[in-house]
């Protein structure tokens, strides 16, 4: 009864439904026949201008038998069906439980494919050129809104054919990424670093770190300051794969690597998540999508995959 | 009319419909209408049946959204050329129902079709007309039991049989009859067979005239398309009128007062729509030609000249024109306009079919960057390629792009795809950091062109546009 806001509503549309369709078999049944004039012979007995009558062309006797059963389709229709107010009918249908059973059934066909990959090694699904394009096919559906269609990624998205990895680069960590989703949190570090001089001395030398040129002198001081940073990123700003913390230490920069966009995420933090598709798709389809992402920097068999067929449009 | 005398009388707005016992016609026209049936009928049962590379030559696979016709394998996106036959189709209509009237209705609908054949065999079953009338007056008896059922028994297989038919080009022929025979159609597959079955039955057995009359949308607006010079069945006036009765006494001097027309009903008896052409022109008339037919044959045998009943137009019927004026009045201007649309959307389908290439291309650029630097002073863009290989036949295509001076694939520039399969390869372009300082390619927007061509077949290539984006 949500959707309506008391029950008069609910009353309102059935008696107004049921006393229309009604409203049709009483207008039929009092129309079917018609009192005349005797003698006005073969005409309906209705004149206009003085002499223009209406002859009686009757229509066949079914027509009138077609809509009598219109009404009483109608009638069975709407106790079976839901239709009437918020009355969910007799055979109890709903939309979504016409999706579900879809679903159900979608399962049952492609179920035993998925099945029989999921209880491969994801090397050597990913090594499968099938499986390979069930891959691609729904890494562009569900992955490349964020990782791109290339799966290199955008600003604050992370590249997936790098050898570099936040949380790890293993099939099985992959698959775990995919499944339960990932927080990637680094907190507003500005007060720990100290002043604005501070944050930006510190990140002149994060990016010597990785090799990038960088005021000399703001590195040195930048080190001194680099302490509150060791906890996650490591003293040699190598990273934490456990914590997901970067690597700051390569050349790879997920929001970039000039020393503004570095400050930046000192003083403000950053926040990343990437959503986690158990729920969504089911252990067995991510199974296959974890051996596409693995293989899209890995090469598992280079020779079938560049014979990957086509899917055949179903 | 005094008030007090009026009795209102209750008149029905909707009346039974009346048997008609249309008898059998036998002549030039009607050997016409069963050449019809034959070739409508050999072309729809059989059609089905046939191969083509393996697969059945025309089949609709509504799952698959895929039309095999021959060596044509039509998709979604090509809708288009179904509408251009419809088109074709309601042209071809025009036409024909200004030149001749409703040849359609009396000779290739199927409506007609169909009734001829379930008529024919309650002729074989039931007998001929008066044999009919004798049988549905007679109360029950084992013999009317008998007939009635065998006849609805008929009726019934050659009705099953042709929603089997329709069935069949949606559904494979063969796997349907075994698994007919199997029991294990799917509900949909016996739904539609049955309904078609039914609608079948229905029609030609019991509704038959009404169709025409008050079910068929045609028979409403194909007025609009008669005009003086369309070519309709009509009974001739002045040479039949007065009608009367052969007579054998009479004198020469009568029989020049009295008109052709002996009376004999036979043109009424025929009528599938049971109207009396001799009353003029009337909505009801299929012009099925039955009733030119029969008076024919009744002039042959009274040894007057044939076309009492005849083909004819109005403009000869008011002026005496000969069948040779009524032959150059053919060719007026609304059938040449008719005739131009038609030849012109025909030519452009044709065209258009001719020159289809199967095989498809859209250009989806990422949304998700505007464009990025890579290494080496290059800008990148990322596109998803949608290949649609609508062919048969799997082939390796090779990727081009073009429009920039620097512009290339950064990624493969092959695809391969099966037979009617589609793919999505999402592919890297790059362009050069000092070409768009150059001005080849500006900052903002620039126009490229992907172009797709089959390894094996050169002539088998599409184009398509996309745009690629430098940074500021
Ligand atoms: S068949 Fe010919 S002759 Fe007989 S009634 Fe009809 S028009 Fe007259
Ligand atoms: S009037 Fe003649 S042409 Fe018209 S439907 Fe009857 S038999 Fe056919």
């Amino acid at each position: 009864m949500a959707d309506f806001t008391s029950g008069f509503w609910d009353l309102y549309i059935i008696v107004i439904t049921v006393l229309a369709i009604l409203g049709c078999g009483v207008l039929l049944w009092s129309q079917s026949t018609h009192k005349v004039e005797p003698g006005s012979d073969g005409t309906t007995g209705h004149v206009w201008d003085e002499d223009l009558t209406e002859l009686n062309t009757p229509l066949p006797r079914w027509w009138m038998w077609l809509f009598y059963i219109t009404i009483v389709f109608a009638l069975v229709y709407l106790v079976l069906y839901p239709g009437l107010g918020s009355y969910a009918g007799k055979l109890g249908w709903k939309s979504s439980g016409a999706y579900q059973e879809e679903l159900v059934k979608a399962d049952a066909d492609y179920g035993p494919l998925f099945a029989k990959y999921a209880s491969q090694d994801l090397k050597a699904v990913a090594a499968d050129p099938q499986a390979h394009a069930i891959g691609e096919r729904m890494f562009l559906t569900y992955c490349a809104q964020c990782h791109g269609s290339d799966a290199r990624g955008n600003k604050g998205y992370p590249d997936l054919t790098d050898k570099d990895w936040l949380y790890g680069g293993e099939p099985s960590v992959i698959k775990a990424t995919i499944m339960k989703g990932r927080n990637g949190m680094m907190p507003p570090m500005g007060a720990a670093v100290g002043s604005e001089a501070d944050i930006e001395n510190v990140a002149h030398y994060v990016k010597s770190l990785s090799g990038l040129t960088a005021d000399p002198i703001k590195v040195s001081f930048g080190k001194t300051k680099f302490g509150a940073c060791i906890a996650c990123h490591g003293a040699g700003g190598v990273g934490n794969q456990a914590l997901g913390a970067p690597n700051l230490s390569d050349k790879v920069w997920l929001y970039g690597g000039s020393a503004e966009t570095i400050m930046e995420t000192i003083r403000k933090g950053r926040t990343n998540t990437m959503p986690s598709f158990h729920e969504f798709l089911g252990e067995s389809k991510v199974h296959v999508l974890a051996a596409y992402v693995w293989s899209l920097s890995n090469d598992p068999a280079p020779a079938s995959l560049a014979a990957a067929p086509g899917v055949a449009q179903k | 009319m005094t008030e007090a005398a009026a009795k209102p009388v209750v008149i029905r707005m909707y009346a039974a419909r009346e048997e008609i016992y249309p008898r059998e016609a036998k002549g030039r026209y009607a050997s016409l209408r069963w050449a019809c049936v034959w070739i409508t009928q050999l072309v729809f049962y059989g059609l089905p049946w046939l191969n083509w590379n393996g697969r059945q030559a025309v089949l609709f696979d509504l799952g698959a959204r895929k039309f095999y016709i021959f060596g044509m394998v039509l998709w979604p996106q090509d809708f288009i050329y179904l509408a251009a036959l419809l088109i074709i189709a309601a042209y071809l209509l025009f036409l024909v129902t200004a030149i001749a009237g409703r040849v359609w209705c009396g000779f290739a609908c199927p409506q007609t079709v169909y009734t001829e054949i379930f008529m024919w065999i309650e002729r074989k079953i039931e007998g001929a007309r008066s044999a009919r009338i004798r049988l549905d007056r007679q109360p029950w008896t084992a013999d009317k039991l008998a007939r009635k059922t065998a006849k609805h028994l008929a009726w019934g297989v050659v009705a099953l049989f042709t929603g089997f038919s329709f069935v069949a080009y949606f559904a494979p022929v063969r796997s349907l009859l075994s698994n007919i025979g199997a029991f294990a159609l799917g509900p949909w597959e016996w739904f539609w067979i049955g309904f078609y079955a039914f609608a079948t039955y229905g029609n030609a057995g019991w509704l038959r005239e009404q169709v025409c009359k008050y079910m068929c949308p045609y028979a409403r607006f194909q007025s609009a398309m008669f005009d003086k010079d369309t070519l309709i069945v009509t009974y001739d006036q002045e040479r039949g009128e007065p009608r009367g009765a052969l007579n054998p006494k009479a004198t020469p001097q009568d029989a020049k007062k009295k008109g052709d027309c002996i009376d004999c009903n036979m043109c009424v008896q025929v009528c599938p729509t049971g109207i009396d052409i001799r009353k003029g022109l009337q909505y009801e008339c299929i012009g099925c030609a039955a009733c030119v037919d029969a008076c024919n044959g009744v002039m042959d045998k009274i040894d007057l000249s044939r076309g009492l009943i005849r083909y004819s137009t109005d403009n000869a019927m008011d002026n005496k024109w000969s069948a040779r004026r009524i032959g150059q009045r053919i060719l007026r201007t609304r059938v040449l306009i008719y005739t131009a649309l038609l030849v012109l959307i025909v030519a452009g389908f044709g065209t258009a079919l001719a020159l289809r290439t199967p095989l498809k291309l859209d250009v989806i650029r990422d949304r998700g960057s505007m464009g990025r630097e890579v290494g080496d002073g290059m800008i990148e863009n990322v596109y998803r390629l949608q290949i649609m290989n609508t062919a048969e036949t799997g082939h390796t295509f090779r990727i081009k792009v073009s429009g920039i001076d620097s512009v290339r694939l950064a990624t493969t520039d092959q695809a391969v795809l099966d037979g009617a399969s589609t793919r999505a390869v999402p592919v890297r372009v790059q362009v050069e950091r000092s070409a768009a300082a150059r001005g080849a390619a500006a900052p903002g927007s620039n126009h490229i062109e992907f172009e797709l061509t089959a390894v094996d077949d050169p002539s088998l290539s599409v184009r398509e546009k996309a745009v690629f984006i430098v940074p500021k």
